[in-house]
Parts: C-alpha cells; structure tokens; sequence
C-alpha cells in the first residue's frame, strides 16, 4: 500500500497497464514529455518511451478517432482530452463511431479504448474548465460512463476501464485531484494524505465497472451522487445530523440500480446530488428509474439537489457549486417533506 | 497650456482629423455555381486533361517538396488509342489487368441488380459506383492480405475484386436473415474484416482519420501493414480530413489517403467544397505530404500510382494522398434524381470517358480480350447476380428474418441489466 493523491493513483493505473499489456498506449495533448496538465502522465513516457507514450496535436477529434482506428487494429488507447470541457469536438468521434463500431460491425470491430477527461467546477474555472457533461454520454448506447471519487476507486476503475473491451468515458473530478473537497472553499485544502481512500495498492487491482460503493450506511434518506458531490453530501449530512445514506454511484452507465433501490426501499426518501446543470442532466434518469422501482416505498417526493440550468460562471462559484448549505438545506426539506 | 495667455486655459483639445475614406463598393457574397444546369449543354471546357503518359514518376523515396507539382497535374497513361504510355505505364501481369476488367464489370453489374431489387421493393435503398469502378478494384489489387481498407458507402469494388461472397453483399442489402450484420445496418454500409474492409459508417470523413490511427498502430507495433483512407471531394470539408491529415502529417503513419473527387456531393457540386479554386489533392502538400492527382477512369493509372504510394507506406517513408478525377455517372442514391441539378447528358460528356471501356479498349489493342468477349462477359455477369440475388432472396428481402433478439446483442461485449430488461420488455 502506498498514499495516493488521486492523480498519482491514475498515474499508477497506466503505469500498470502499460507494463502489463504492451497493447496499452497513451496519449493526448501535453500528455507525453511533459506529463500532462495535471501531470496525470508524469514520468510515463521517460519510463515507456514515446512510441506507447505520446503527445498529440490539439485535435480532439484527431485524437479519439486516432484511438478508435489504433482499437480497430487491436491495441488498447487510453487518450485524454484535456478538459471535458472540451471534448465536444471529439463528440461525434465518441458516439457515431467509438459507441457503434461493435454493434454495427456485428462485433468485428470493437473500440476497446478509454477516453480520460478531467471534469466539474469547484475551482473557479468558468464557463470552459468546470463542466460535468456526463449526460451526454449516458445517453448514448455502447459506451460506459464512469466517474470516480476516491484515489483508491480512480486506479481501480481506470485499470478496469482499460482492460474491459468496451469503449469507455473516464471523467475525473479534477477538484479531488489533490484531496477530498467538502464544499467549504473556505477552510484549508484537504489533502489525500492520511484518507482511507487513500491507500492505494501500487500493482495491479481492479474495482468492478456498474457496481455503486456504499459512502455511509443510513436510515434516514438515500442521496444518490458520484464525484465531488460525494464529500459535499457527507458535509451535509455531518452538518445536519441527518441520518441518510450516500450512495457513490462511481459508474453511471450500467448503472447499479439496485444498489440504489434496496437503499431507498430501506429509507422511503431519495435525494439526487451533481455538479452537472438541472434539466435532462443525469439525475432525471435516476429520478425516473427509482421512481419506477421504488414508488410505493417513497415517503416523499424525489429531490435534485444539481448544478443550475446556466452555463457555469466565474464569480459566482459558490451559489452555483450546490455547496454543504444547499444541500443540506434540501434534506433538511426533504426529511419534512411527505407524499 | 495657455502659457501665452492668449487662449482660453480651458480650451478643449479636440483634434478634427480629416480621413480621406476610400470609396468601396458594396462586397458581394460569392457562392459558387456548377458551370451548368439542367438544361444546359454540359461544358468540362475548363477542365484541363493533359495527354496520357505525360506527367513523370518520382522515385518513391523522392522528398515530398519535390513532388509538389504532381498534386496539380493529371497523372494518365492511357491514351485516346487505349496504348498505355508514360513513365507510369510500368508493367503490370496481364491476369491482373484481366481480373481488374472482370470485377471492374462484375461490380457494375451487382449495382444494376442491386438498383432492381430496389425498384422492386426487395431492398429500401441502394449506392451504385458507376463510373468509379477502375478506383476501388485498381488500388485493392495493389494490397496485400491484411492491410486495412477504410472505406466510403462508394467502395464496393473493395470487396469485389476479393471475391466476397457477393450473396453476402447482397444478404447485407436485404437485411435478411442471413445478413452478417444482423439486419442493424442501413443497405450499403458493410463490414468485411477479414477482407480489409473496416465497417462503414453512416457518418462521412470519420473513417479517415480511423485509417491514420490503424497506421499509427502498425508502426507503433513494427508491422509491415498498411491502410487506406477512403474519402470523396464533399466530404473532405468534415473536419475529421484536416483530423487525419494533420496526424498523417506529424507521425507519418503507413496511409494512402485517397480522395475520390466524383465532381459531386449528393446535388452539390465540388466548388461547394472548395474544389474550384484548388485541386483536393493540393491540401495535402500544406501538410507536407506527398499528393499526387490522378485519371481515375483510367485503370492502369490507378493501379500504378496506387502501388508507388503503398510501396512509400511500406517502407516506411509516409503518407501519401491521391486525388482520384472521376465522374459519378449514377445517382447519388436511390433516394436521388440528379436530373433535377446537373444537366442529363452531363455524364457522357465526361472528358475522361469510361474507366471499364477504356480498360477493355486497351486489352484489345493488346489481342488479351476482344468485343465477343466482354459481351460474353456482361452477359455472365449479369446472370451471376440475378442468380446470386435469386440465392439470397431466399433468406428473405427488406429485413424478413433479422431476429429481434439481435437488436440487444453487440451494444456492448456483455449484455449489461439494462438492456436484458428491455430485451424481455419486447418478449424476445
């Protein structure tokens, strides 16, 4: 075991892939020499050289398209774009080829390949360094969509990402690369040093793709969140002592439905938590499948505690960000609320 | 200020400067216009068609800034009297130039059959190729078994000159239950792996920088294999044609990048890509890669520059990109009239004729083929495909017996929960 920030344990991750299966390349822009933008790839390409480690013109589509021709061949592309943000000129490259090739192809071709991108707010990066687009992507067929948390989680599932024959989106909370953030922007950063989840095996270990990690066990709600909302809920709930259980969904698509359904069955109220924008975000679809599942258990009416439906501002980090205050405040509602 | 104290100390500094404005005229927005109409008389007058066996032959590993020339001429060999000529002539098996005749006609004879079905009812749409036929068949027979192909909806040549089973191809078209692909894909759009031909999509351009990522991944693994990036003229305006050629450009995989510049897009003609004030092929040589243009209806042409430019791929000394100059005779699709935006006889008017009668012409000058022959011929082939297309009728037309099921399978590598429950939503 060794302490992992969670970029050090998503640079372990391609170190380990990279030096089980020589099919594994990486690269992106600023990826190679220099290590990357949040030095994700430091140290990769002195250590694998530049024909499995590489930088890559600013090209976004280039690059995934690359990819998906380099998967075709049979290797296993892990490309990075460099902020989610900018992954919609890639868009078409993502969901008209990497997401079909296995299904119109009749699994002659398959794009076995993971698209990483740093994703959400919480660090005053605007309109075009903020985003969580994870919608986008769970709307379309043939690809997974996973979103870690933790660094123990992000090297697990990156690894499991890269060996798993599907295309996959990899969307890393860039807020949680150097610690767990709460929400509280104004108390002292918090690093990964000393965190449980922090431990991180230096070799190889996966964490299964569409099973959801239990953050706190609870009766007295279910919050259903991933990403840097997960520290965000805990806050919440520490701060209003209500007893809810948070579930880190960690893959969106498949999704764990029923790990999310036993929990709400068990406590009757459910609130949705992410950064992304309200309207057909992620948690519509998670709202309308526990309410399918779960609506003779429901005490109240589901809740979305989400990003607002505007493009995600500079100044106004804060009341845009759904901090501890909001949140808590809507379970607060919540646990008044009744059906 | 006012040191004199004659002026006012609080006299505004405001300076009155005299521009002499230049008068324009009002701009004007330029939208290009095909030389003719419907109506009209076709006129290719403009279009400068050099003689056969003029523009020279580089050696392969020539610098690609001394071959910036070529991407403006017109490579040919075959002339007016079907002699191949020129330094690109070389010598080519003369069963190969036979084989390329015969699937040169096999194809163009599938698309006739192909168009019946259509008209019939059997099939909900159909391409043909008809007039581009030399471009496929010619540049296929210069791969090797292994290198990729990365083809448009307009490549079935590919597959026909390997002898794919054309009952497939047609099986494929009918969505039947025999269809290698399950009866997913839209008629037209095959896939044929262990053919080299990657699976098409519906999306155009985003298989040609799929074609650079194969190369890179060749070279990256020390392979001798190559690809081929398949591209027509309206097309070369999606942003995925700078996406390959700029990647083509940096890592210098094994790629041929062809460009089939048919003259139209769907009703568009190629100045709305941008065609009308430089060849398609110079946009390679802002990459600093090597381009060459070249008669697309002339076999023997295709065939040899399409061989230097894989042998280049093969040794390791880069991409290359073709212009291939050709006409697209037919349809844009079932679903097109191009009478509606092109003039009717606009086709036969094409300065560079027909690629399968200018290969034939030559085999006969040469005592290899003769007029009784190729009427034998089309008359074969044209019982193989009403014969072939009988055989796949049988496995059922216009989606008979694709099952259900199918759709759920090949989403992923697993079926994952979600899609199990709607599987058994629909009672399959």
């Amino acid at each position: 075991m060794a302490q992992m920030s969670m970029i050090e344990a998503i640079r372990s991750a391609m170190d380990v892939m990279l030096g089980r299966d020589e099919n594994v390349v990486v690269f992106g822009e600023d990826v190679g020499y220099f290590g990357g933008v949040f030095r994700c790839t430091a140290g990769l390409q002195e250590k694998y050289g530049p024909t499995r480690v590489f930088d890559s013109p600013i090209n976004e589509s280039g690059i995934v398209g690359a990819g998906i021709g380099m998967a075709a061949y049979g290797l296993r592309p892990c490309v990075e774009v460099q902020f989610a943000d900018y992954i919609y000129p890639a868009y078409d490259q993502i969901v008209s080829e990497a997401a079909r090739l296995r299904y119109r192809s009749a699994g002659q071709f398959t794009a076995s390949m993971t698209i990483r991108s740093p994703c959400g707010g919480g660090i005053f990066g605007g309109q075009t360094h903020s985003q969580s687009p994870e919608a986008l992507f769970t709307h379309v067929s043939g690809l997974k969509t996973i979103v870690p948390s933790t660094p123990y989680d992000a090297k697990g599932l990156l690894i499991s990402a890269i060996e798993d024959d599907d295309p996959v989106v990899f969307l890393e909370p860039k807020r949680l690369y150097n610690g767990p953030f709460d929400g509280h922007p104004d108390r002292p950063a918090q690093s990964w040093a000393g965190h449980p989840q922090g431990d991180v095996p230096e070799d190889h270990y996966t964490v299964p793709i569409g099973k959801a990690r239990l953050v706190r066990d609870g009766f007295d709600a279910t919050i259903v969140t991933y990403g840097t909302m997960c520290f965000v809920a805990e806050a919440a709930v520490s701060e209003t002592g209500i007893d809810a259980e948070i579930i880190d969904l960690r893959t969106l698509l498949p999704l764990d439905i029923d790990t999310i359904a036993n929990s709400v069955r068990k406590t009757g109220r459910c609130m949705i938590l992410h950064e992304a924008t309200r309207t057909s975000g992620f948690g519509a679809e998670l709202s309308a499948q526990i309410q399918e599942e779960c609506f003779y258990n429901l005490e109240a009416p589901i809740v979305r505690v989400t990003g607002w439906d505007t493009p995600y501002p500079h100044a106004q980090e804060w009341q845009y960000f759904p901090g501890p205050e909001r949140v808590g405040r809507e379970l607060t509602n919540l646990m008044e609320a009744a059906s | 200020m006012g040191a004199g104290g004659e002026e006012s100390s609080f006299s505004l500094c405001v300076f009155v400067w005299e521009v002499a404005v230049p008068e324009y005229s009002p701009l004007t927005f330029r939208v290009p216009e095909p030389p003719v109409r419907p109506g009209g008389e076709p006129d290719f007058s403009k279009f400068d068609v050099p003689k056969a066996g003029t523009v020279r032959r580089p050696e392969v590993d020539s610098d690609p800034d001394d071959m910036k020339d070529l991407a403006t001429s017109l490579i040919r060999v075959l002339n007016r009297n079907a002699e191949a000529v020129g330094p690109w002539a070389g010598d080519i098996d003369t069963d190969l130039l036979l084989h390329g005749l015969r699937s040169m006609m096999r194809t163009r004879s599938f698309d006739e059959r192909m168009m019946t079905l259509q008209r019939q009812g059997k099939t909900s749409f159909y391409m043909k190729c008809t007039g581009e036929e030399a471009i496929a068949v010619g540049q296929q027979l210069a791969l090797l078994p292994g290198d990729m192909n990365f083809p448009t909806y307009r490549q079935q040549g590919l597959l026909i000159c390997q002898d794919y089973p054309i009952v497939d191809m047609i099986c494929q078209i009918l969505s039947n239950e025999r269809d290698p692909l399950h009866g997913r894909q839209l008629p037209v759009l095959y896939s044929a792996r262990e053919y080299g031909f990657f699976t098409i999509s519906g999306n155009l351009g985003t298989q040609y920088i799929h074609a650079v990522g194969w190369a890179m991944a060749s070279a990256i693994k020390g392979d001798t294999k190559i690809a081929t990036g398949w591209i027509g003229d309206g097309s070369t305006a999606e942003n995925d044609f700078h996406a390959a050629l700029v990647n083509a450009s940096v890592y210098q995989p094994p790629v041929v990048l062809n460009i089939v510049n048919n003259q139209w897009a769907i009703s568009s003609y190629q100045g709305i890509a941008g065609g009308d004030l430089a060849t398609f092929a110079e946009r390679a040589l802002g990459y600093g890669i090597p381009s060459l243009r070249v008669d697309g209806n002339d076999f023997i042409a295709v065939h040899q520059v399409s061989k230097w430019a894989i042998e280049r791929a093969r040794r390791n000394l880069g991409p290359t990109l073709i212009e291939w100059v050709t006409y697209r005779v037919a349809p844009h699709s079932t679903s097109d009239d191009p009478s509606k935006y092109r003039p009717r006889e606009e086709s036969a008017a094409w300065p560079l004729g027909d690629p399968i009668l200018r290969l034939k012409n030559h085999l006969i000058q040469r005592g290899l083929w003769s007029e009784e022959r190729h009427k034998q011929a089309e008359a074969e082939f044209d019982e193989e495909m009403r014969l072939t297309a009988k055989e796949a009728e049988r496995y059922g037309v216009m989606g008979e017996g694709a099952s259900d099921r199918d759709i759920f399978e090949d989403v992923y590598k697993d079926m994952p929960p979600h899609l199990s429950k709607q599987r058994q939503e629909l009672g399959v």
